[in-house]
């Protein structure tokens, strides 16, 4: 039998760490055909849209705040027209004076009218059928507090007695409660996502340790160290939530663009400041990329302590 | 000369039980002297696999301690254990070829590991499948490969990084006589570059191919050693390889 090879005294060890494509070879690649990129996908695409409204219903919200965070509204309650917009008038001459007030105005009869029309009916209110207060909207140079409000109230209340004052961020309490019980739940529906792809990542991989343990038992006999393997399986789940991130990005955009072009339609004031600033796009599009970390992580985690129990 | 014993793999003692069973492996001692054969044989279950898997790193004993190139690979801390795996050659008894690599990807597979750079990789690996009479057969999967192949291709595996000890389960289990022969020279070949070799077989005859040999016979978990030879190794004059004489180091 002749000399068997052998290697030359060139060939140094431990130089090149053990990776790259040859490494990803040891684990069979499906890539498209298996389900990880399309549970990935999904998952992202969800966590995107839940995301996106989250972040939607917190633009409304800061909005809506910001609106009317110095905003309060006059009514005068008061049955005779007449005697309604005696005291409208000094009501609003009296506030456009103050020092506090930044603007004033008188709501018109064609507003009011046109506010009323779903519930009385075109033209229902022209003769005075139903008896509808004057309503002053006004601004303050100041957020408005129990005590400026007060003090508004005393300023109309000799002059104007049928006048009653209201912050207009009080009406809307309840929306902006349930605002931010949605934003809320969004949060909850991210993480619970988040959760839910780590946990199929870890089934994936610990799927393809159990169809793959032969090759993961034979390289590390042959002295494959943890990391080693770890990495060949976290390259290929990487590669996979790459596929699954790009797509489900890919779905969640559409769907966002669909449901924002439909809410537009709406018309309303209040959806209308809920639109998404550059900075909610780039927390969107770090969605997928947080998902690959999340996965390779997973993955890593688990191969390393599927290792373990070997010796 | 005196025997360098840290440079060989020395058996204390060892006994190895799984779970709570009887032991598989008692009062086991021996040393490898660094350079020679050994044949391990034994009735089926007597414990020749399990002894392998200590001798490559597979298991950890229940007791007794273990040396292997003159570190206690008892204690040694489970991270450490890869760079002493890779000093070692193991041919398993059903190949364990990795099934959707190459030939001479499989071969290749143990300097990937150990860090090769791939420009490095292609000359020994080619001049191995050479060695084994395979080269026609480089880019061929481990399905279309006869069972002479495979087993050719992970002996091929076993020695590509030079070794300094091979540990081989029935390599002639699943080949003819003469392919058993054959595969036995490429042993016989490496251990005179200075590689320490370990056959597991029940195969009599194949015994009296390496006159050089020692044989390490095991019944129902011990090993016998009636002329101590095995746990108190002969000088290293004596113990050149090809020479079969003994001569116990007292």
């Amino acid at each position: 039998m002749k000399k068997p090879p052998t290697l030359g005294s060139k060939t140094v060890r431990g130089l090149n760490p053990f990776g790259g494509e040859q490494a990803a070879q040891l684990v069979p690649h499906t890539r498209l055909a298996g389900p990880v990129p399309w549970v990935i996908a999904i998952m992202v695409a969800l966590t995107v849209i839940a995301a996106a409204g989250g972040l939607a219903m917190s633009n409304v919200a800061s909005n809506a705040r910001a609106e009317l965070a110095g905003g309060a509204t006059v009514q005068i309650i008061e049955a005779s027209a007449s005697e309604r917009n005696r005291q409208a008038a000094i009501a609003e001459q009296l506030l456009a004076e103050h020092p506090t007030v930044a603007s004033v105005q008188r709501v018109s009869d064609e507003e009011l009218n046109t506010l009323l029309e779903p519930w009385l009916g075109v033209g229902a209110n022209n003769n005075e059928a139903v008896p509808v207060p004057a309503l002053i909207d006004v601004r303050l140079r100041e957020d408005i507090t129990e005590g400026n409000l007060n003090t508004l109230r005393g300023l109309l209340a000799s002059a104007a007695p049928a006048a009653r004052i209201d912050a207009q961020s009080s009406w809307l309490g309840p929306i902006f409660s349930a605002l931010s019980s949605l934003q809320w739940l969004a949060a909850a529906l991210v993480i619970l996502l988040g959760l839910t792809s780590a946990a199929a990542v870890w089934l994936a991989a610990r799927t393809a340790l159990g169809t793959n343990h032969d090759t993961i038992e034979v390289v590390h006999l042959l002295g494959g160290t943890d990391p080693q393997i770890a990495r060949i399986f976290e390259r290929s789940v990487g590669f996979d939530a790459i596929l699954g991130g790009a797509v489900g990005l890919a779905l969640g955009l559409v769907a966002i663009l669909v449901l924002g072009g439909q809410f537009e339609q709406l018309g309303s004031g209040m959806i209308a400041g809920g639109g998404l600033g550059w900075v909610d796009w780039l927390l969107i599009a770090l969605i997928p990329l947080a998902g690959v970390a999340v996965a390779v992580l997973t993955a890593r985690l688990t191969v390393m302590g599927a290792l373990r129990r070997m010796l | 000369m005196t025997t360098d014993q840290n440079e060989g793999v020395t058996f204390d003692n060892v006994g190895l039980r799984y779970g709570t069973d009887r032991e598989v492996l008692s009062d086991v001692s021996f040393t490898l002297f660094p350079g020679s054969f050994y044949f391990l044989t034994g009735a089926s279950g007597a414990g020749k696999t399990s002894l392998l898997k200590l001798l490559y790193l597979a298991q950890r004993p229940s007791r007794g301690a273990i040396r292997m190139f003159g570190t206690d690979v008892i204690t040694l801390p489970r991270d450490r254990l890869p760079a002493y795996r890779r000093r070692l050659g193991v041919v398993f008894q059903d190949f364990r070829l990795v099934p959707h690599l190459s030939a001479f990807d499989n071969i290749a597979l143990p300097l990937r590991v150990s860090g090769v750079r791939e420009a490095d990789l292609h000359k020994p690996v080619t001049d191995m499948l050479e060695w084994v009479g395979l080269s026609h057969r480089a880019e061929a999967h481990p399905a279309t490969l006869s069972g002479g192949e495979q087993q050719r291709v992970a002996i091929a595996r076993a020695v590509i990084g030079r070794p300094d000890m091979l540990v081989a389960d029935e390599p002639t289990g699943n080949v003819d006589p003469d392919m058993a022969l054959k595969l036995l020279r490429l042993f016989e070949a490496l251990n005179r570059l200075g590689t320490t070799v370990v056959v597991a077989t029940h195969d009599v005859h194949l015994l009296k191919k390496v006159p050089a040999s020692l044989i390490m016979r095991l019944d129902k978990g011990r090993l016998s050693d009636p002329t101590g030879a095995l746990r108190y190794p002969p000088r290293r004059s004596a113990m050149q390889p090809g020479n079969g004489s003994l001569e116990p180091d007292t």
